[in-house]
């Protein structure tokens, strides 16, 4: 293997004399370093210039970009040998905010740009106090009413024609907002000396980790009507939104517990010494320093049932996966999937890449 | 907080022994197993009167009665007149098959890329981090259903790819080479199994030798003749055919080989391109976490290449890399229940079918819990065993 022929974090450059032109320099350093080496850039290249240029050909050169309104024959007249990137003009509204109503879609547009306002507020460094809570408060509550209406002389949209993209970011903002509080009770609860408490801290953790999260969905979908008095049935968007805060809250009482474990004993001593209550220690001394520790995981997390609330589409919940399934089910546009996938793919990457170059940062400054 | 005053001696309590702190720690005990009993027994007898409204009988009795769903792709032999119980069975043994072979393929190919991404090469080295951050930051399922449509986009049976000669891909999925197993090809693979243990309680043997008088000692003819030369013997004495069977296009659909189902295969493919991007960063910061003055203090002794990265490197990262990667495993058997989307019939598709045909939802979801607790367990037990075993003994 070629491939751990050096550490990268000590520079061959480093032990050779700076001589020459630079540009060569770094190729023959980075590239050409030996015989092997140089074969294996030859033959990537060659492997990358054939996936680049086919997918110029396809995403590029041989494209379709626009069509007549609802007329897809110039996309099939190329299919297989160009994208038809005119599938997302024409259906980018009902993937965006499913059947939101249309006239009424810029607020669903609003709610988006006040989520992204949220994430970006909530990684500033100085606004971590306090009032960060105020905020997410302010801005769930601004963002329900915009979606809802009802007030302000809105009118009023039922939750069954929200759709979209707004619909994931719902699903994993409120899961956070309220799995969080709830992960903290359930790791302080699983540190606790009380057995009772302990225990049932425990199963509840383990249960929920232990089974997929479609099974949860599963549950939440059909079990729940089971579960309820006759005759009380909560909507089901709602009931998702509980299974999916109920599995955030697992999964964050274990990030949580690991924050918790790297706090000093010394800490909760010296808390108890100054005479302060159990709620009182952890919520002024223990928390703070624990949940900064884990900040970066916290972070990966939220990263992960990001991506994880596009499940929701087993159970037939329209977020923005389940309207880009759906766009596609229109017979004329029928082959133009590819497309729409990645389009969709694109808008979730270019979320989770933020945040994970966001952690990422983080990491690197020791969340400080 | 002002305690000039002298603080009052404990006061004596109701129950005696106890003082005021178990007691307010008893309280809260009380107050939160009643609160999970109350709902709990809220929810319980709900359910009940919902069920016998629905006229429902609780318990596992349906488990006997007959199936009548249609599964396409199963390992084990099933038709649609056996009972819910073999179905479920069909079912796990349809998600272990998947698990199984996209855990080990994307150990492989995740190791591949983790260590690409520590390459000297500055392009190969770049490429991996491309893998790793574009599969890891899109939705697995959106991957599955993105490989799906392609797999369906495949041209039919007639005019399949031959990207090599006797594997075909096309819309019925991929179609490879098969040798047939059956019970006296079983034996001599039986007999190889006993070969690999036998060789590898030997090995202990001859390392403990070793350690106890310095010489080493060569096991690897001991191997040859216990792992190949064995098990080539019984086959030629039981004289077990090894013919490879070459699929054909008869027709509209293929005869012979090894089909993977268009499910299976997007399903696999997705598992395990996504799997691998996370396992590449645990390999890859397991090597990072091995200290560089053990390179140097290996590459000091003269050792080669090979030997310095297997006995020296190698350990030391693999205590930092199993951890993870048990997690990872895990979340792989998890994410296999997104099969159900595509219409693969794993263990959570089939209970789902169960639960819309007879309606008996707490039992089939009580079914996943158990299969996916127990297969949890096993890989944790398996993992925390490995995990001991290369643990770093310190004196």
């Amino acid at each position: 293997m070629t491939a751990i022929t050096d550490m990268p974090d000590v520079p061959r450059a480093a032990r050779r004399p700076q001589i020459g032109n630079p540009v060569l320099r770094w190729l023959r350093t980075n590239l050409f370093s030996s015989i092997p080496n140089g074969i294996l850039t030859v033959v990537l290249l060659a492997v990358l210039a054939k996936g680049v240029i086919s997918f110029v050909l396809w995403g590029i050169a041989n494209a379709v970009w626009i069509t007549p309104a609802n007329d897809s024959s110039a996309c099939k007249a190329v299919r297989g040998l160009g994208a038809c990137w005119a599938i997302i003009p024409e259906k980018y509204r009902f993937i965006l905010f499913g059947t939101y109503p249309f006239d009424e879609q810029w607020r669903p547009a609003l709610s988006v740009v006040l989520f992204i306002a949220l994430f970006y507020l909530s990684t500033r460094r100085a606004l971590w106090r306090r009032e960060l809570a105020y905020l997410w408060i302010g801005a769930l509550a601004l963002i329900s009413a915009l979606m809802w209406g009802g007030v302000f002389g809105l009118s009023f949209v039922s939750q069954d024609r929200w759709g979209g993209l707004p619909v994931t970011l719902i699903l994993a903002t409120f899961g956070l907002a309220f799995g969080f509080p709830l992960g903290i009770l359930v790791a302080l609860g699983r540190r606790s000396k009380l057995p009772a408490i302990r225990s049932l801290s425990v199963l509840y953790v383990e249960l929920i980790r232990g089974v997929p999260l479609v099974s949860l969905l599963f549950m939440a979908s059909v079990m729940f009507p089971l579960f309820m008095p006759s005759g009380f049935n909560i909507d089901k968007l709602l009931r998702a939104q509980i299974a999916i805060i109920l599995f955030a809250g697992a999964y964050l009482a274990e990030v949580i517990r690991g924050g918790l474990q790297a706090v000093p004993r010394g800490q909760y001593e010296a808390a108890d010494a100054l005479g302060l209550s159990y709620w009182r220690k952890h919520r002024l001394v223990v928390l703070p320093q624990a949940i900064r520790h884990v900040i970066p995981p916290l972070v990966n997390t939220f990263i992960a049932f990001f991506k994880d609330t596009s499940l929701v589409l087993i159970i037939g919940i329209f977020d923005l996966l389940t309207t880009a399934k759906t766009a596609i089910i229109d017979p004329a546009w029928q082959q133009f999937s590819v497309e729409v996938y990645i389009f969709v793919a694109a808008i979730y990457f270019a979320f989770c890449f933020a945040m994970s170059r966001y952690s990422r940062s983080l990491e690197a400054t020791g969340g400080r | 907080m002002t305690s000039d005053a002298p603080r009052p001696p404990p006061r004596r309590s109701f129950f005696g022994a106890l003082g005021p702190n178990e007691l307010k720690g008893l309280f809260w005990q009380v107050l939160v197993v009643g609160i999970a009993v109350a709902v709990i027994v809220f929810l319980w007898s709900n359910t009940v009167t919902n069920l016998s409204a629905r006229r429902i009988t609780t318990g596992f009795a349906f488990l006997g009665r007959e199936a009548g769903m249609p599964i396409a792709d199963s390992l084990l032999a099933y038709n649609p007149r056996d009972s819910y119980l073999w179905a479920f069975v069909v079912g796990v043994a349809n998600t272990l098959r998947v698990a199984v072979i996209g855990i080990v393929l994307a150990t492989i190919l995740g190791t591949l890329i983790g260590i690409s991404r520590l390459s000297a090469n500055w392009l190969l080295s770049r490429l991996a981090a491309v893998y790793v951050e574009v599969l890891r930051d899109i939705p697995l399922l959106l991957q599955l259903l993105f490989w799906y449509v392609l797999m369906q986009a495949l041209p039919a049976a007639r005019a399949a790819w031959r990207p090599v000669e006797g594997i075909f891909l096309s819309n019925r999925g991929l179609i490879l080479p098969a040798i047939p197993v059956g019970s006296p090809q079983l034996w001599v693979l039986g007999t190889a199994v006993l070969g690999c243990a036998a060789f590898y309680i030997i090995q202990q043997r001859l390392v403990a030798q070793q350690m106890r008088d310095g010489k080493p000692r060569r096991a690897w003819p001991l191997a040859v003749g216990l792992i190949v030369v064995l098990p080539a013997a019984v086959s030629v004495l039981l004289g077990v055919s090894w013919k490879i069977e070459w699929p054909e296009l008869r027709g509209f659909n293929f005869v012979g080989g090894l089909t993977l189902a268009p499910e299976y295969f997007a399903l696999l493919i997705a598992l395990v391109t996504y799997t691998s991007a996370f396992i590449a960063e645990i390999v890859r910061s397991g090597i990072q976490s091995v200290p560089r003055g053990q390179w140097d203090a290996a590459s000091a002794l003269g050792l080669r290449r090979s030997f310095m990265l297997r006995q020296i490197i190698l350990p030391q990262a693999l205590r930092v890399i199993v951890p993870p990667m048990t997690s990872q495993y895990l979340n792989l058997t998890k994410n296999s229940s997104l099969a159900v989307a595509i219409g693969y019939q794993d263990v959570v598709s089939i209970a789902n079918t169960t639960l819309n045909q007879t309606g008996q939802a707490i039992e089939a979801i009580a079914l996943i819990m158990a299969v996916f607790l127990t297969i949890s367990l096993g890989i944790s037990f398996f993992m925390n065993w490995y995990n001991a075993r290369i643990a770093l003994a310190e004196r």
